[in-house]
């Protein structure tokens, strides 16, 4: 019993951390309909911008709203530069255009923060809480808080302002949108800039039990994408559910089958949840405009 | 039926027959054949993408199956490479086809989505069956023979690529202007409006996911043998990202296009290659940039240019 | 058809350049070239980065005194990104374009098997920074290794272990080969000292999260855990292990032998014992140990320019190019034939992972004699004796 618990402990706070890197991939899949596969590096640079601010002793809290300040500004320019330019919305150039995105990103990471591990100390330290048999990080309640309190955060936005409900108004119909004053490009910009802020915060808040490296976002990236579709791309309550539910099969596969086919888990997963269901556990019926 | 193309691809026999004479030494003929098997698997993946619209970023994980299933057959059961080629290149294609139809009911994302879960999954394989594969160090491929010659040294492959590379683009470029490649086609437009119009496009989809098979496991086995060392990485999620790449760089659609593309990104690491970390950063900006200001391609784009001097 | 041209003229502009190339360079004048190919990105980078910034910066400290016989260094360095097969490329590239003399690297044991063909077949001498075994046994006429391998590791630890009177051992290995290499060894080495391994099993070398793995080795009746990883994996698996409070001895190889490791682990690296080369004790070597003066130039030269911790693979690409300057001083030539038996003939070399002796027969050059036994102390790594 206090294994299965000790699996879903760590389950619980990889899924966090997918549940919000899949958040932000649904967002501006709403918005744009594009997949942004530079989500990855947003998360990377919320651990990297933080443990670089840490080691130069800049206190905690400023140094991951700095972080997350950075890592909204590059969503932004990613967005204006990168993808507003592409007028005519081919899907599969939009993709690669994220790709390229992703490396060019990741690469300025590594010449500036260099291609080592970095460490960021735990939020409010080490001393494992004891539960039931089963140890849990104190900064794993920090992912799974700062996880909860961000989506709170975002469903907000999207029912109770004005802003939000202009996003989702832009993702049902942007043409309708724009006509009733809704300025489609702008509304893009926004949701890139709050995709980079969930990933910066994940990746920050994730940095201490992670550690952090320049190509660290790839990986993460394709898992919380895994998780989003899982969920159904396009709905942000499955976003949420896909992330936490890849994190707790792949954790719970490591722990009762094999530790080294952890990795191949989500993918396995999305494969068959795409034949059995191809809109995910939450997502509508696929339609296609003719 | 070949079309206007005669001229073109005499030209392109003269230049594959010509360019072993410019080439200085072995290194440049091992980078030419590089781009040749490359050219091969993605004019495969140009069916796939550049005929059927339909985005493939795992092919990478059909060209390693392919490359491990040759080399393993020679290593583990002694047969001829020959044999262990053809064995290779026609089991992966059937693998395609049985894979064809599941993958194939997903759409845009969702199948982008599941060839990448593929490539990964096909990477792990790779790397944990340490017995069969030789783990993430890879395994060593003995080199190829037909009957009693052995192909070794890179002017004899020069000759073996350059060979298959061309019939390659026969091939392509004659399913291009075929009946056939007028249905695939139309599916890239739009597959309701293809559908009206009376072709079946699940069987079309299954047929073009299965020929971008067969190209990919051709030159993954040609691989395997040629560089004598396979490693997992050749099913790198990155791997299959620059096949995609060179489709859309090249020119979606576009054979010489796609050859081009193959051409075009083989040299780039070679070039960048002793700049260390900055490699990363210039290859996203390529990639970004390329994809921005020519979206149609590279091909695709002179050619429209060309034409609308011309008229 | 502009798209032919563009072909052509790019080939034509290749050949041109290769062929002038050498009538610019005076035969005399002729830089020795020294050609690498390291891992500078990739899983390996933290091996790779520090030999690549090792050997430039001793190049060029080289080249400003003067060169070797006279003559400049010329150094080609590639990136293999930690795959085997672009080291192959790379290794033909330095090989029949760039006509190198010598080849340092690769970084790991994988990248550099991939190089051992094409300098066999070249007769190019090749100095590794590849740690496993099976990379000089059997000896390569051509092949030389620098970092105690695999096997020296797990002799060492082993032998530590059973020496304290532990039977039951829990191996934990990456999927990276020298994880693998390294899981092969221990279970030779475990069975030959009478061991017994009650839990053998794998991690990816780019997990974050080893919660699950370490369960399994809390439920075994293990008396000391060993894990075997170059990567970045037993940081996280120091911090995993002290988060499940696991009270059993921790063991690892020299491939976590740097600062770096008790910078990432932080407090949980307390306790962790490891057999490392004489360089990370620079500083508390006895004055009259040979190693003392070459370990704490390098060390304090490494620092001061880089502004960060010198590690051991560093180390490996000092002692690789180091041993072959002064081969070729012997040798008095650059010579391929000549130079391959003045690298053979290397006798008591002191370099920083130890002191060289090569001969026909051994193309690894150290013995467990060069290894020390350390464990973390107050964050620092402090040599003990049983």
């Amino acid at each position: 019993m206090s294994d299965f618990l000790q699996y879903v402990f760590s389950g619980l706070t990889s899924g966090s951390i997918y549940a919000l890197a899949a958040l932000g991939f649904t967002i501006i899949f709403n918005a744009r309909n594009v997949v942004n596969f530079a989500q990855g590096s947003f998360l990377m640079l919320g651990g990297m911008i933080t443990a670089t601010l840490i080691t130069a002793k800049v206190p905690l809290p400023f140094a991951v709203a700095a972080a997350t300040v950075i890592t909204v500004i590059i969503g932004g320019l990613v967005q204006r530069l990168a993808i507003a330019p592409v007028k005519d919305a081919d899907p599969v150039n939009l993709v690669i255009i994220t790709i390229g995105a992703s490396i060019f990103i990741d690469g300025i990471a590594a010449v500036v923060f260099g291609k080592n591990q970095h460490m960021v100390p735990a939020f409010s330290g080490d001393h494992a809480i004891h539960i039931l048999g089963a140890t849990l990080l104190p900064q794993s309640v920090w992912v799974m808080a700062t996880a909860a309190v961000l989506m709170a955060g975002v469903s907000w936005y999207f029912r109770a302002t004005l802003a939000g409900k202009a996003m989702r108004a832009v993702s049902i119909n942007s043409n309708a949108a724009s006509l009733v004053g809704i300025r489609p490009d702008r509304t893009v910009l926004v949701a890139f800039g709050l995709s980079a802020f969930l990933g910066a915060m994940a990746g920050a808040v994730a940095s201490p039990i992670t550690t952090t490296v320049f190509d660290i976002g790839l990986l993460l990236g394709l898992k919380g994408f895994v998780g989003a579709t899982f969920g159904g791309l396009g709905s942000a309550v499955g976003a949420v559910v896909g992330g936490i539910l890849v994190g707790l099969f792949e954790s719970l596969v490591a722990g009762y089958i094999s530790t080294s086919y952890k990795d191949a888990v989500p993918f396995v997963l999305i494969i068959g949840i795409l034949i059995c269901r191809p809109q995910g556990l939450f997502g509508s019926r696929v339609l296609d405009r003719v | 039926m070949m079309r206007f193309r005669n001229g073109d691809l005499l030209v392109t026999l003269a230049l594959l027959i010509a360019l072993p004479t410019v080439l200085p030494n072995a290194y440049w003929f091992d980078v030419t054949i590089r781009m040749g098997l490359a050219g091969i698997a993605v004019i495969g993946l140009n069916i796939l993408m550049g005929f059927a619209g339909q985005l493939s970023i795992g092919h990478a994980a059909l060209l390693a199956a392919s490359a491990y299933t040759s080399a393993i057959l020679v290593a583990r059961y002694g047969l001829p490479s020959a044999l262990a080629i053809v064995i290779a290149t026609a089991g992966v294609t059937l693998i395609s086809y049985g894979l064809a139809r599941p993958m194939l009911r997903l759409r845009g994302f969702a199948l982008a989505i599941g060839t990448l879960g593929l490539g990964i999954i096909v990477q792990i394989i790779l790397v944990n069956e340490v017995a069969w594969t030789g783990g993430p160090d890879g395994m060593v491929v003995a080199p190829l023979q037909l009957g009693p010659w052995t192909i070794s040294g890179e002017r004899q492959w020069y000759v073996l690529v350059a060979f298959l590379l061309f019939l390659a683009i026969v091939s392509s470029l004659n399913l291009f202007g075929s009946p056939a490649g007028r249905a695939l086609r139309a599916l890239n437009g739009s597959e309701i409006a293809a559908q009206v119009a009376g072709v079946d496009t699940s069987i079309m989809k299954i047929r073009a996911f299965t020929a971008a098979g067969f190209f990919a496991a051709l030159a993954g086995a040609l691989t395997a043998h040629y560089s004598g060392f396979i490693t997992p990485d050749l099913s790198a999620f990155m791997r299959s990202v620059e096949f995609a790449t060179m489709v859309v760089v090249g020119g979606r659609g576009s054979t010489y296009g796609v050859v081009l593309g193959a051409v075009l990104l083989t040299i780039l690491p070679q070039a960048l290659g002793g700049t260390g970390e900055y490699e990363m950063i210039v290859f996203g900006l390529i990639l970004m940039l390329t994809v921005i200001f020519l979206p149609q391609g590279i091909v695709p784009t002179l050619v429209a240019a060309l034409r609308g001097k011309g008229a | 058809m502009r798209r032919y041209q563009l072909n052509r003229r790019g080939f034509l502009l290749a050949t041109g350049s290769a062929l002038l190339a050498p009538a610019i360079v005076h035969a005399a004048d002729e830089p020795i070239r020294l050609g690498s190919v390291l891992s500078t990105t990739g899983p390996a980078a933290w091996l790779g980065d520090p030999e690549d910034k090792t050997l430039r910066m001793y190049v060029e400290e080289i080249n400003k005194n003067g060169g070797v016989l006279g003559r400049k260094l010329q150094l080609f360095i590639y990136d293999d990104g930690s795959d085997a097969a672009k080291a192959n490329s790379f290794g033909k590239r330095l090989i029949q374009q760039d006509n190198v003399d010598v080849i340092l690297g690769a970084a790991t044991t994988g990248t550099s098997l991939a190089l051992v063909p094409l300098v066999e077949a070249a007769k190019v001498c090749l100095m590794s920074f590849g740690a496993a075994r099976v990379l000089i046994d059997p000896v390569r006429p051509y092949v030389f290794k620098i970092p105690h391998s695999d096997t020296m590791a797990v002799q060492a630890v082993l032998g530590e272990m059973k020496s304290r009177g532990f039977r039951k051992i829990a191996l934990i290995s990456d999927t990276g080969g020298f994880g693998k290499s390294g899981r092969t060894e221990t279970m030779k080495v475990a069975q030959q000292l009478g061991l017994t391994l009650t839990i053998n099993e794998s991690f990816g070398e780019r997990d974050t999260d080893m919660t699950p793995l370490l369960t399994h080795v809390k439920q075994s009746d293990a008396e000391a855990l060993l894990m075997i990883s170059t990567g970045q994996a037993p940081a996280i698996i120091a911090r995993n292990y002290k988060q499940l409070d696991l009270k059993l001895p921790l063991y690892t190889t020299h491939s976590q032998a740097s600062y770096e490791f008790i910078r990432i682990a932080g407090p949980a690296s307390e306790g962790i014992r490891m057999p490392t080369p004489a360089l990370l004790l620079a500083d508390s070597l006895p004055a009259n140990d040979p190693q003392k003066k070459v370990t704490t130039d390098y060390k304090n030269a490494f620092e001061a320019k880089y502004k960060i911790d010198v590690s051991t693979f560093g180390g490996y690409a000092y002692d690789g190019l180091m041993i072959v300057v002064d081969a070729i001083k012997r040798a008095k030539s650059t010579e391929k034939a000549k130079l391959h038996q003045a690298i053979e003939q290397t006798r008591g070399f002191v370099g920083v992972s130890g002191i060289f002796t090569y001969s026909p027969t051994d193309h690894e050059g150290l013995d467990t004699s060069a290894f020390h036994m350390v464990e973390v102390k107050n964050g620092k790594f402090v040599e003990y004796k049983i």
